[in-house]
């Protein structure tokens, strides 16, 4: 206490403490409240009746107006589609590029879902995994109306209906696929890569990559192994586990890549490595000396799917939109954009037919997608892809650490 | 009235964090003594043995993000204290100029930045292709997926953060009083050790709070710059909340990483006096 | 004899200073360079040849301009706010002794120290549970939330070397509080009150985790970039961070020029 400070200082400074005393009572209310009201309320939903589904779906009308979210780059820029969507229909969209990861978009959406509010959106684009199994499991998402899907019967492909994450597609339509296999680095490796072995080939030590997504390497693991991914069980997730120590504790593995895989690859830092199709793809269209394969052991087919949220605005317009978009001139228009692998199979052929009457670089580049094994993958492809094991919330929590402990260490 | 000045000059700045920041951190405290998973739902079981779990499973990562962000900050204080002595009794008139130019490589993307040297690193990219060309390198160094790397980068990425305040202790001081000591103590080192340094410290203690702090915490560098063994207690707290929906788990890790940092922080203010260094210039 | 010597070393301080200056510059002329690319396909990593067409089509991701938009306004609110509130925080910290001293000061280390996921996400909950919608406002609460911390740190280390002698004699003279504020204490903390607001501008322009919470459907510069990463940045976001970079310089070169007329 300074001695200076006159004695009607003093007794001022006595009064904030009792007023900051009944601050402190304050607060300590308000934070037990918070408290109390914090535990994160799980809502494990029942799966809605189907009659519950037909009286919903029967309630609702057209709007007129649909809000898609989606990520960024996945839309031709000129909107194309959506733009003869709405002229076709009549319904206007507003398009929103608001996904950066999957992960980070569920993280966002969820809380908002579980106060009952909702996104804003009325669709969105979540690729399969856990944050789909999330979304389904939590009641997230809203059962589309099969009725209403007449191009996605006529023209996706048999592989894209009925999956093994959403069983007769009650609740998502594919928007695009890719694939995960091995990609290298043509000027550093001279040989033709065909099995999943080369990644765990020593004389590769050190210029391996490998994806640090849980299910990503946990398939690869157990593809090394001969598992198939779709079957697997715990002791096979332990056995994978214990194979990809191995291979990091030789000092083969460079790093544990997330998707910047595909710079340090074509660069040369690393000169094989885990990969999806998609960017490879890209990197060969702008020369880059990379290429890739499918292992014979196997390799990941992953989709990212539209759903409709609980809580969307315009479900039936929605629903319009998703079937529009399986419109074979249109699906055509958006992988040629997009240059991932489009659920329609038919669009190989009108990219062909386009370049018929296209020229010069177009017509190059039409053929270059159209004749490409990384965007129209083969029947024998196809029969080596699985999808990400499927998981239960109980199993992740099992998944997750065998792998994660080895990436993350 | 007079008196009641800092309590109406700190009102704004208490309000907006007890309203953002405490509550909801008070909301997280709360999560971290809670069990459950994503689709059952938590509930509250005040269940420290969340702590004990977390840092016990993932101590190796707090102690190296420890490690990287001392170095890291140790770094950024010798390489930055010379700028912000230059900028401060040299700068002349463009003072503010430098603090700009420095600061403006941030105002362009973080993901831009680090592609960019991701490009300028690479094993046989521009600059250590041409230096294995010449012989000068061994064919297989590397500078990106190492330990070194990452601490290379936190150290880039928070460098104004020490620089500027250091600067803003510094210009304060005035610069015949530098000579004076000079010609005092017949020579730079000594006036620089017992004039200068000492009127510099609360701003090398507000460089190192800026810096060390958020370096330990980051995910971002360890992530893009490091290999196998270089994750950082940040990517764990980011891959238990958005991977594994681990909330508890990622709440525990978050607040014993703060606390460490407080207590740390609050030991290096006792060690340096620097409570004592800020009152003795106010009186 | 000391003149030369302290001449020399003051011309290697001056050279070591714009030394670093450079380091911390150097990706942005890789950026800048990737901004002329003729690439032809989605990646944008090798070189394919000089074009300025990236120019002309600069605004022709509408997403990506509002975006960029959307990161400036919210920056240059943020900075008012944050600098405004962080000063007086500032000044009532760094040479005042008062009762919630300790406290103050706790919460201020206790906001840098805070993880931005978990900042992030305890935010979201907040205006979740609060039934505020997520947009532009939301975002600028948080970038002042975080930023208010570095600006009332850089403020107080300035305030802490502030001579009150000055002040107490303005106040004989008979100035009003606010006129000594004005005229004396402002003009004295004014480098750290620009620092800080120069700190809080880059913190807010370029915040990525927080702001990815609480954005609801807003977007922002990094926001966008980071969403194109998976499938291809394009070239229109180094030609804007080429621009942003050329007007800071312009900015720095019309000020250098302006003090050198002042003199």
């Amino acid at each position: 206490m300074n001695p200076l400070h006159p004695p009607a200082l003093l007794r001022g400074m006595t009064q904030p403490r009792t007023r900051r005393d009944v601050f402190k009572i304050a607060g300590l209310s308000a934070a037990g409240l918070a408290l109390a009201a914090c535990g994160v309320q799980g809502q494990k939903a029942a799966p809605p009746k189907e009659d519950e589904m037909k009286d919903f779906w029967a309630d609702q009308k057209q709007n007129g107006h649909v809000v898609f979210a989606n990520w960024p780059d996945y839309m031709p820029t000129d909107h194309g589609p959506l733009k003869k969507f709405q002229q076709e229909t009549g319904i206007s969209y507003e398009y929103k590029e608001v996904i950066q990861e999957t992960a980070e978009f569920f993280g966002k959406i969820d809380p908002v879902l579980r106060a009952g509010q909702p996104l804003g959106y009325d669709i969105v684009v979540i690729t399969n995994g856990i944050q789909f199994q999330h979304m389904i499991e939590l009641g997230h998402a809203i059962p589309l109306d099969q009725s209403r899907l007449p191009n996605f019967n006529a023209n996706a492909g048999e592989s894209y209906k009925n999956r093994a994450y959403d069983p007769g597609n009650k609740y998502s339509v594919p928007y695009a696929s890719g694939f995960t296999g091995i990609a290298w680095n043509t000027k550093y490796v001279k040989e033709k890569i065909t099995s999943i072995e080369a990644l765990f080939d020593p004389k590769y030590k050190g210029r391996v990559g490998m994806m640090a997504d849980a299910q990503e390497i946990g398939n690869f693991g157990m593809f090394a192994l001969g598992i198939d991914p779709e079957k697997s069980t715990e002791d096979d997730w332990r056995k994978a586990g214990e194979k990809l120590k191995a291979q990091r504790d030789a000092g083969i593995v460079r790093k544990y890549y997330a998707q910047d895989y595909i710079d340090a690859v074509s660069r040369g830092d690393i000169w094989i490595t885990m990969a999806w199709s998609g960017d490879i793809f890209q990197r060969q269209l702008a020369g880059e000396p990379v290429d890739f394969v499918v292992p014979e052991e196997g390799g990941t087919i992953w989709t990212d799917n539209l759903l409709i949220p609980k809580g969307a605005a315009n479900p039936v317009d929605a629903m319009m939109l998703m079937d529009y978009l399986y419109k074979p001139e249109i699906a055509t228009e958006l992988d040629e954009f997009i240059q991932y692998v489009t659920p329609v199979p038919a669009v190989q052929d009108m990219l062909r037919q386009k370049a018929e009457s296209a020229s010069g670089e177009e017509k190059e580049s039409l053929l270059e997608m159209a004749d490409s094994p990384l965007m129209f993958p083969t029947e024998a492809d196809y029969a080596k892809l699985r999808s990400y094991t499927p998981l239960t919330t109980a199993q992740q929590q099992v998944f997750n650490p065998i792998f994660q402990s080895i990436t993350q260490a | 009235m007079r008196r009641l000045t800092p309590y109406l000059l700190a009102l704004p700045g208490w309000m907006w964090m007890a309203i953002f920041l405490v509550v909801p951190l008070g909301a997280m405290a709360s999560v971290s003594l809670q069990t459950g998973n994503a689709i059952d739902g938590f509930v509250m079981t005040f269940s420290v043995s969340n702590y004990s779990d977390a840092i016990g499973g993932y101590s190796i990562q707090l102690v190296r993000s420890l490690v990287y962000g001392g170095v890291a900050t140790l770094a950024m204080l010798v390489i930055g204290y010379p700028v912000a002595y230059w900028i401060a009794f040299k700068g002349g008139r463009h003072k503010s100029v430098y603090l700009f130019l420095l600061l403006l490589p941030f105002f362009v993307s973080f993901v831009l930045r680090t592609i960019s040297w991701g490009f300028l690193l690479a094993d046989d990219g521009i600059l250590l292709g041409t230096l294995k060309s010449w012989g000068l390198l061994h064919p297989d160094f590397r500078v990106l997926a190492t330990s070194f790397a990452v601490v290379a980068g936190l150290t880039y990425n928070f460098l104004p953060f020490m620089i500027l305040p250091i600067y803003v202790a510094l210009e304060r001081v005035d610069p015949r009083l530098v000579e004076a000591a000079q010609d005092l103590y017949a020579g730079r080192g000594t006036a620089f050790r017992k004039v200068v340094l000492p009127l510099s410290l609360p701003g090398v203690f507000a460089g190192v709070l800026m810096t060390f702090v958020p370096a330990t915490a980051d995910p971002v560098n360890a992530q893009v710059l490091g290999g196998t063994s270089n994750t950082m207690i940040g990517n764990i707290i980011q891959t238990e909340y958005l991977i594994n929906n681990d909330y508890p788990t990622a709440s525990a890790l978050s607040f014993t990483l703060m606390a460490v940092l407080l207590v740390g922080i609050f030991a290096y203010a006792r060690v340096l006096g620097t409570e004592n260094v800020l009152e003795a210039a106010a009186r | 004899m000391r003149d030369a010597r302290t001449r020399i070393g003051d011309r290697l301080l001056h050279a070591y200073t714009w030394l670093v200056i450079l380091w911390l510059v150097s990706p942005i002329a890789v950026m800048i360079m990737f901004g002329f690319n003729d690439k032809k396909s989605k990646s944008n990593a090798t070189w394919q040849g000089f074009t300025f067409k990236w120019y002309g089509e600069l605004f022709a991701l509408t997403d990506l301009t509002q975006a960029l938009v959307n990161s400036l306004a919210i920056a240059i609110v943020s900075t008012v706010v944050t600098v405004v509130i962080g000063t007086m925080l500032g000044l009532a910290l760094g040479r005042h002794r008062f009762r919630a001293h300790g406290a103050t000061n706790f919460l201020v280390f206790a906001a840098i120290s805070t993880p931005e996921l978990v900042m992030g996400a305890s935010l979201l909950s907040l205006f979740v549970s609060a039934n505020l919608p997520r947009d532009a406002v939301t975002i600028t609460i948080a970038h002042v939330l975080f930023s208010l911390s570095f600006v009332t740190v850089t403020v107080r280390a300035r305030v802490g070397t502030l001579d009150p002698s000055l002040e107490e004699a303005a106040r004989d003279l008979g100035a009003g509080p606010w006129a000594t504020f004005r005229q004396v204490t402002l003009p004295a903390i004014m480098p750290g009150v620009l620092a800080g607001a120069m700190l809080a501008f880059a913190l807010s322009i370029d915040d990525y985790v927080v702001t990815s919470f609480v954005n609801g459907s807003t977007l922002t510069f990094p926001l966008w970039i980071v969403g194109s990463v998976k499938t291809g940045i394009p070239p229109q976001v180094n030609v804007m961070g080429t621009l942003i970079f050329s007007v800071g310089v312009l900015i720095a070169i019309i000020n250098t020029i302006a003090s050198r007329r002042r003199a």
